[in-house]
């Protein structure tokens, strides 16, 4: 009954996370808007489905996932995993022998940036806000797309040891070109996603995997260099949302203009059987 | 929808959490059998955990309708009714700050951040001066998301274009980088990413979307998205000048 006596604690602890910035909303609100919150029941109960719900989720989290994820981590980047292919220190630097942890780090950012709870919500609100426009599965996947491809060269950069600010200073160059022909609408959103992709889910994951990459690798010290894959995470999901909607504009053109040939022939057609 | 859930409502979000979820559990079993070939110990426990991880995550997207949003949303109608900008920047202030200074996640990455800087000879190798170091940089990244909580209101109250704000960030961000000591970079721009959880993102999301319909000539699309982008920019830049103030110092 060990998992029901961490369960409990766990909801705890969400609840002290979750309850003083509740109290600091309910109390701003009664203060200084001194109005009756409408639907005041059906708000408190919908916060003990939030504490209760992350609680759960956390819990369930750390006793299934995050365990068999960290030991994965642990074993891909473990040295007797990459035995087979390294035989010297030299082979170790050798970034091609670490296909599998670029695999892996490519699929698991993937799957856990679609089972973000923060990244649902904002793909919640920006289906309403758009009037349907911004499909919720539509945003969430070119997002998780960005983070797998973010993650993936987050770890040949570790593996590598290139400077990480060069990489980050790439994509921004990256974002500000697209920013210039990306549609207006989508902007403020792909600069949103960055932030949201890494939470709850993908930040103990993706730390794992750069942890054990650091302290395999010859050379790099975890305290150093296992830091900056989330930062890989949060940017290149900008990148890939303003690329999803500038390809979504360039298939609408051609799309528009091969109906708009179509016409014309048929138009022509008719004339001709006239 | 009513107060009182109906298994029906339970089980359409159920479905979408499960399908959520499928893609981590394929890859782990993926990699488990393909790539390590073992089969993975206490099998019973992890199917026990995935359908915790299913009814938590079903929970938490009912209640996200039923009260995170609303909160937000209502917050930011009746501070813009109420016609008052201070009112509403303190709030957005101390909303960014209350909520990023308790961050669990922010705790952990502070605390590795003091066994660099204490290897590094930055700060004293000492208890006291690597407890001092963790609260000062938590301070440091909540001060930096409230301040971001309160650019991005007064962009949606004055409509000051973002990309504009965002590149003089990332301008900001590179000159840091230049000027900051080399260990704190890769802190700081992981302190970038971790401040907004799973329970700031939808309140904040809320609040700038419900500021923006609140308002004349602004468009809750273009105007009211943008505020979370600033909470995760500033910390890159506050952490980085946190860094070299004590390294100087």
């Amino acid at each position: 009954m060990d998992l029901i006596r961490s369960a409990i604690a766990t909801v705890v602890g969400t609840g002290a996370n979750v309850l003083p910035i509740v109290i600091f909303i309910l109390g701003f609100h009664a203060l200084v808007i001194r109005h009756p919150l409408p639907h005041f029941r059906r708000l408190l109960s919908g916060l003990a489905f939030v504490i209760l719900g992350l609680g759960l989720f956390l819990i369930g989290l750390e006793h299934a996932l995050f365990p068999l994820g960290r030991v994965m981590a642990a074993q891909l980047t473990a040295p007797e995993q990459l035995v087979g292919t390294i035989h010297s220190a030299a082979a170790a630097q050798d970034w091609t022998a670490y296909f599998w942890v670029y695999v892996f780090a490519l699929m698991i950012a993937f799957a856990t940036t679609i089972a973000e709870p923060a990244l649902l919500a904002v793909a919640m609100k920006a289906h309403d806000v758009s009037g349907g426009t911004v499909g919720v599965w539509g945003l969430r996947v070119a997002v998780a797309v960005g983070a797998a491809i973010g993650v993936s060269l987050g770890c040949y950069r570790i593996v590598t040891g290139l400077p990480l600010a060069n990489f980050i200073m790439a994509g921004y160059v990256v974002v500000v070109m697209q920013t210039i022909w990306a549609p207006k609408l989508i902007i403020p959103l792909a600069y949103d996603s960055g932030g949201v992709t890494t939470s709850t889910v993908t930040v103990p994951l993706i730390t794992a995997l750069g942890l054990g990459l650091a302290e395999t690798i010859p050379g790099r010290s975890p305290l150093l260099d296992g830091f900056g894959l989330v930062a890989f995470a949060a940017l290149f999901p900008i990148i890939s949302v303003l690329a999803y909607a500038q390809l979504s504009v360039i298939m609408d053109r051609l799309r528009a203009r091969r109906r708009a040939l179509a016409e014309r022939e048929n138009d022509t057609d008719s004339l001709e059987e006239n | 929808m009513s107060t009182t859930p109906t298994l029906s409502i339970f089980w359409t979000h159920a479905k979408g959490s499960i399908r959520d979820l499928t893609p981590i559990v394929l890859v782990i079993g993926l990699f488990q059998f393909a790539v390590l070939r073992q089969p993975p110990d206490g099998a019973v426990e992890l199917a026990l955990g995935f359908v915790i991880v299913v009814i938590g995550l079903t929970f938490f997207v009912y209640g996200l309708e039923l009260a995170l949003f609303p909160l937000g949303e209502t917050l930011a109608v009746s501070l813009a009714q109420k016609g008052s900008v201070f009112w509403l920047l303190l709030f957005a202030f101390l909303l960014g700050f209350g909520t990023t200074v308790a961050e669990p996640a922010l705790t952990a990455i502070a605390r590795e951040a003091a066994l660099v800087a204490a290897a590094d000879g930055a700060i004293a190798d000492t208890d006291e001066a690597r407890l001092r170091y963790v609260l000062g940089l938590r301070l440091t990244v909540a001060l930096s998301v409230g301040t971001a909580l309160v650019l991005g209101v007064l962009r949606i109250l004055l409509g000051w274009p973002l990309p504009m704000m965002i590149i003089t960030g990332y301008l900001l961000v590179i000159g840091m980088t230049a000027v900051a000591p080399a260990d704190i970079v890769g802190i700081a721009y992981d302190s970038g990413g971790v401040t907004t959880s799973t329970v700031t993102v939808p309140l904040v999301a809320a609040l700038g979307v419900g500021l923006a319909s609140s308002l004349r000539d602004r468009n809750p699309m273009t105007d009211g998205f943008g505020l979370i982008a600033f909470a995760s920019l500033t910390p890159m830049i506050f952490v980085m000048a946190y860094g070299s103030l004590i390294t100087w110092i």
